[in-house]
């Protein structure tokens, strides 16, 4: 077995080492300030800052693709790319097809928001992206669930009044909610979900994970983390 | 693009759309009208090479051979389109890098499907990952034109099927009366003339391939519907041209385009017809010839 753990690993650091270390960050490219695509068509946001810092500290170079919310974890594993580094929240259901690094953002509360304070949240038509953590929630809430595809058509629904409110990260809502004018209101206190965000990761790329895993941490220790987070959502303290 | 751009918080009116609609972003979403042409642009030709083949096969006196022919058009028919399209290019993808895999690694002692990772050597990987995200994007590109063409051969060659056998059966045996070879009656007599009967059915599949375009983006390639949804989406802030949803003002744009090509296409098929229908023994060509003399 270690023999087999011993050649595999040369293998890959042989073939590395001949192709030169190209990572392709995976991400969706539609979720400020998490990720975004800038108005000259390029990624940008705070995963951006923080991923090409990884690759830096980790001797790697990086490219950015990106993939839709739907489809980023088969398309992960079938090696289209080779991280996911797109908001996504560390659960026990992704970590059985795909690996996680440490989180590199704390566990981040999720909000309901709606256009006016007396929705009752339990029994609403709830907003949610596909294949989120708060997808699930709100299913399992008891209130009715409708999924979008992109972040951005779930604050639509709720404008446009096809849904009573929505369900996503604060993270993410609150510079909406700050520019609507009032238009949108948070009516909920934070929900907890998830054990924070991670890198994700194909099972069998273990050698890639520790060095994600090795930067994160230096990261954290060094407090470059916390001040990138604090410099892309309004203040806010991290705490690592 | 333009010099007063370099502060868009500072523009109103006139300026800023200006600026907004030339700004990176959008030179992408215009580019993206080319992809959608160069689809067509190679689509409709190799599907036509695919549909004279399959037509070609189906007729065929070798049973294998017309098995195979018809087999294609009965299968690619009967599957919806889009559980096609997101088929054909996954399974050629892997398919491709399971050969590579190998002949390039074949000291390779780990099996290929993990659990749900599908891993091949580095070395194997198309297009290899240290490749450019240009190579990357063409490469998916071509899958899907691959796929589009696969399924519109396979109409194709079903309309190709049907003209053929419209040719009247008269004139294939005067030319065999002349000495012609199958082969020679085959290309000299039945295909010149076969065209007039397949344009009707050829005509349909140009329009429903170009509304079928935006497919490309349940592919993954950034086509124009892709860049509408994307530009559309409201904006906070942290963009640089902030603005509420306008989704409905780019699909409407798209509306715009789809209807102008296809109205377009409809005018030159129109042109082509009646060119194809000189000299013919069809209802057009008839009222052609009457109306010259």
């Amino acid at each position: 077995m270690k023999k087999l753990v011993l050649t595999t690993a040369a293998l890959a650091l042989s073939a590395g080492m001949a192709l030169a270390d190209t990572i392709r960050m995976g991400t969706e490219g539609a979720y400020p300030p998490y990720n975004f695509i800038n108005d000259n068509g390029q990624v940008d946001g705070f995963e951006r800052e923080l991923g090409d810092e990884l690759c830096k500290r980790a001797g790697l170079t990086c490219e950015w693709v990106t993939n839709e919310w739907d489809s980023i974890i088969p398309n992960l594993v079938s090696g289209n790319y080779d991280t996911i580094i797109a908001g996504m929240s560390i659960t026990a259901e992704r970590d059985e097809v795909i690996d996680f690094t440490q989180n590199y953002f704390p566990p981040d509360p999720s909000v309901y928001v709606a256009t006016t304070a007396d929705v009752d949240v339990a029994s609403a038509v709830v907003a949610a992206q596909t294949g989120t953590i708060q997808a699930s929630h709100v299913a399992a809430s008891g209130a009715t669930l409708v999924e979008f595809a992109t972040p951005d058509e779930t604050i639509a629904a709720v404008k446009n009044g096809e849904v009573d409110a929505v369900l996503a990260d604060k993270g993410f809502l609150e510079p909406i909610v700050a520019e609507s004018g009032g238009a949108l209101v948070m009516i909920s206190d934070d929900v907890m979900l998830g054990d924070g965000i991670g890198m994700g990761l194909r099972e069998s790329d273990t050698e890639l994970k520790a060095k994600f895993d090795a930067a994160i941490g230096e990261m954290k220790a060094d407090g470059s983390l916390n001040a990138l987070i604090a410099k892309w959502f309004d203040g806010m303290d991290a705490g690592f | 693009m333009f010099s007063y751009c370099a502060d868009p918080s500072t523009l109103d009116g006139f300026s800023w759309l200006a600026c907004y609609l030339t700004n990176g972003k959008h030179m992408a979403f215009w580019a993206s009208f080319g992809t959608v042409m160069v689809l067509l642009l190679i689509t409709a030709p190799a599907a036509l090479v695919f549909g004279f083949g399959g037509a070609m096969a189906a007729r065929s006196h070798i049973a294998p051979l017309r098995w195979l022919g018809k087999g294609y058009t009965a299968m690619v028919r009967g599957i919806p389109d889009i559980a096609f399209f997101l088929f054909v290019p996954i399974a050629l993808d892997q398919g491709i890098e399971w050969l590579r895999h190998k002949a390039k690694c074949p000291d390779w002692e780990e099996p290929i499907r993990q659990g749900s990772d599908f891993v091949v050597c580095a070395a194997a990987k198309l297009p290899l990952s240290s490749s450019p995200q240009w190579v990357h994007e063409t490469y998916g590109f071509f899958l899907a034109v691959l796929a589009f063409a696969i399924v519109f051969g396979a109409f194709s060659a079903n309309v190709l099927f049907g003209a053929m056998r419209a040719v009247p059966h008269a004139q294939m045996e005067t030319a065999q009366a002349y000495g012609m070879t199958d082969r020679q009656a085959f290309w000299r007599i039945l295909v010149p003339q076969m065209w007039i009967y397949a344009l009707p059915g050829l005509g349909n599949l140009w329009m429903i391939l170009i509304k079928a375009t935006p497919l490309l983006f349940l592919l993954g390639v950034e086509d124009i519907v892709y860049w509408a949804r994307e530009l559309g989406g409201a904006k906070t802030s942290i963009y640089a041209y902030p603005h509420p949803d306008w989704r409905l003002y780019y699909f409407l744009g798209l509306l715009v385009f789809y209807l102008g090509l296809t109205r377009v296409s409809e005018v030159a098929l129109d042109r082509l017809s009646r060119r194809l229908s000189h000299g013919q023994a069809t209802m057009a060509g008839e009222a052609q010839r009457k109306a010259a003399a």
